[in-house]
């Protein structure tokens, strides 16, 4: 039986729940009764699932703001379209689309290394500004180029792919970024990354190297990055530079703060919830209400950040949250950790206070010198 | 005559015009147990820092085993093997204390294992995690952490957070050993059993330990050997019975 109350199942459940929702979905596609609405939805909270787990490697796990996670999803949606253009004649739909997957990642891998190179001088604040002119960079380059190389500002046109089966596909992705980011964080590199953001000063005197450790982090999120870039181009038919402004950064940002800051599962949920939200106004408020769509996504957050962190609301958060509604069903059964904590509060202290006292004062050995005595002047 | 370990010659630094320290001579033997003392502001933290490879020495030169060190980074430095604890705790607050020794534990050679292992969890993944959680058990003991090897380690009371320190640093194998105020913020009992920690340590695992101490009763009780620091420079060095009675150490504490 799976423990919720234990951390260490916390990564099981995201594999158990990623493949029952692409099992589930998959054979209602195949057979005919998803329409391609959903489809797309189900695409675009894959997509949004893989950017938000990369990105929380980088901001949640390393601990470096970073700004600039479209430009990485750009680079990967610019140059796996174009790979997919030209391979697709050459080599068929299926191999087409794996080799832009890996071509697309790998790009963005390495623009990820060269900005993971600055990361290592720069702090905080600082960093996310070049991150975030990054993106905005790599942006308004593929926004210029020529209409034969990429389009230029009338967008890049991708090949089509069986729309059954890109989500799969897409879903497939997330269980890949999550293996990787799931097995890189629960092993040594990963504690040696964790303590980086804990306290760099002490990793560096503890031996670990920071440098190597710090563009790894930024080479495997952008590689991701760049793999969610190659769906989307594929899920949209059409690659817009306008996409991938700062403003989309933003919002990988915020399902990632959403979840909770190193949280995977938070990030899953967040980013589905986000992006189901997104599609959803924007396919029912049409029309002159099309204005509020905006606002009311808006607001929404507001109050979802406002519930997440609320010190006000946290009795109400207890009561309510997921543990205690699956506790509730459960005899209470403390795990090892928790009863470890308690334990250790319980331990009477050994230090009689008149003992501590005395001890103190009879210190008056002849070599003290941290004690005016006698021989002072 | 035993081996010397650490040896500084003429090792100096100066901020601007500030000369932090000058011409400082140690030589450091093979399982010593060495004070640095001195009042606020001599310098010792100054001197950690830079055979630690946080500030690179204006002058002098310091050798670790014979091998030239200066001006190498702080990691390069660790491998080589000196090793330290913090005046102001540094730990990975949001880590279990066995995660925060296995850390330590990283650049081990019998832990090796590079990132795809990991990635793919293959056999030897398994393998080197079961065998560091062992090790971390092992120097968790010495110290006197096992039982609460599952408890965050900013949750631990002040002493324990500081055994805990050294514990880290200890875990990455070093020739030596340096303690910036281990005792500091301990009650008397917790200090003597520091001691006997300092001392066990010593003994099994065969480290030369260089300590900064406020605490006297500690210094003279542990230290075979002591240099007195103030305003940068060596005032006297020798075991802590002769310097800490030397009238120029009494002037530089209480002033004269």
């Amino acid at each position: 039986m799976i423990n919720l109350k234990n951390a260490k199942w916390n990564h099981y459940i995201n594999y158990i729940v990623v493949a029952a929702v692409t099992i589930i979905f998959a054979i209602l596609s195949l057979t005919g009764f998803l329409e391609s609405s959903d489809k797309y939805l189900l695409e675009k909270i894959a997509i949004a699932i893989t950017l938000a787990v990369s990105l929380s490697m980088v901001v949640g796990f390393l601990g470096e703001l970073s700004l600039g996670h479209a430009g990485f999803m750009c680079i990967g949606a610019y140059l796996g379209g174009k790979a997919a253009v030209i391979l697709e004649p050459m080599l068929g739909e299926w191999p087409a689309l794996i080799v832009s997957l890996v071509i697309g990642g790998a790009v963005a891998a390495i623009f990820g290394i060269i900005i993971g190179l600055p990361a290592l001088r720069l702090r905080g604040d600082y960093l996310a500004i070049v991150t975030l002119a990054f993106g905005e960079i790599v942006r308004s380059i593929f926004m210029n180029s020529s209409k034969e190389s990429f389009g230029g500002s009338l967008g890049l046109d991708t090949p089509r792919f069986n729309k059954d089966i890109l989500f799969i596909i897409a879903f497939v992705m997330v269980l890949a970024t999550l293996a990787v980011t799931q097995n890189l964080i629960r092993s040594k590199h990963g504690r040696a990354i964790t303590a980086i953001r804990d306290n760099e000063i002490a990793a560096r005197a503890t031996g670990i190297d920071v440098t190597k450790y710090k563009l790894l982090v930024f080479a495997i999120s952008s590689f991701f990055a760049g793999i969610a870039g190659v769906l989307y181009s594929y899920s949209n038919f059409t690659v817009q530079s306008t996409k991938f402004s700062y403003n989309y950064s933003i919002e990988i940002l915020v399902m990632v703060v959403l979840g909770g800051m190193g949280n995977i599962n938070g990030a899953i949920i967040a980013a589905t919830l986000i992006t189901f939200l997104d599609v959803e106004l924007q396919t029912i408020l049409t029309g002159n209400l099309a204005v509020l769509q905006d606002l009311i996504y808006a607001l929404i957050l507001i109050v979802l950040v406002i519930y997440n962190n609320a010190p006000a609301l946290k009795p109400f958060r207890e009561k309510y949250n997921i543990k205690t509604f699956i506790g509730r069903f459960r005899p209470h059964n403390p795990s090892k950790h928790k009863d470890d904590e308690a334990k250790w509060d319980r331990v009477p202290t050994k230090i009689k206070m008149d003992e501590v006292l005395s001890v103190d004062l009879q210190v008056s050995s002849p070599y003290t010198p941290d004690k005016p005595g006698k021989e002072g002047k | 005559m035993s081996k010397i370990v650490l040896k500084t010659e003429n090792l100096g630094i100066s901020f601007g015009g500030l000369k932090a320290v000058q011409n400082l001579n140690l030589e450091i033997k093979e399982r010593q147990l060495y004070g640095l003392v001195g009042p606020n502001g001599a310098g010792k933290t100054t001197v950690f820092n830079m055979i630690t490879g946080v500030y690179k020495p204006t002058t002098g030169k310091f050798w670790l085993d014979g091998e030239d060190l200066t001006g190498k980074g702080q990691e390069t430095i660790n491998h080589k093997g000196i090793a330290r604890t913090f005046q102001n705790i540094r730990l990975f607050n949001n880590m279990t204390v066995i995660r925060n020794v296995m850390v330590g534990l990283h650049n081990q050679p019998e832990f090796r294992c590079n990132v795809f292992t990991s990635i793919f969890r293959l056999p030897k993944h398994f393998k080197i995690e079961r065998a560091m959680r062992d090790k971390a058990k092992k120097i968790l003991d010495i110290v006197g952490l096992l039982d609460e090897r599952n408890n965050l380690s900013c949750n631990l009371p002040y002493g324990k957070q500081r055994k805990l320190e050294i514990a880290r640093a200890l875990a990455t194998n070093p020739k030596l050993l340096c303690l910036d105020e281990p005792a500091a913020g301990m009650n008397p009992h917790e200090t003597e059993d520091l001691m006997k920690i300092v001392r066990r340590i010593r003994d099994e695992y065969n480290v030369t330990i260089l300590l900064i101490e406020h605490d006297m009763k500690f210094v003279s009780g542990l230290c075979d050997e002591i240099t007195v620091l103030n305003f940068g420079t060596s005032l006297v060095q020798g075991t802590p019975e002769v310097a800490l009675n030397d009238p120029e150490v009494i002037k530089a504490y209480i002033g004269g």
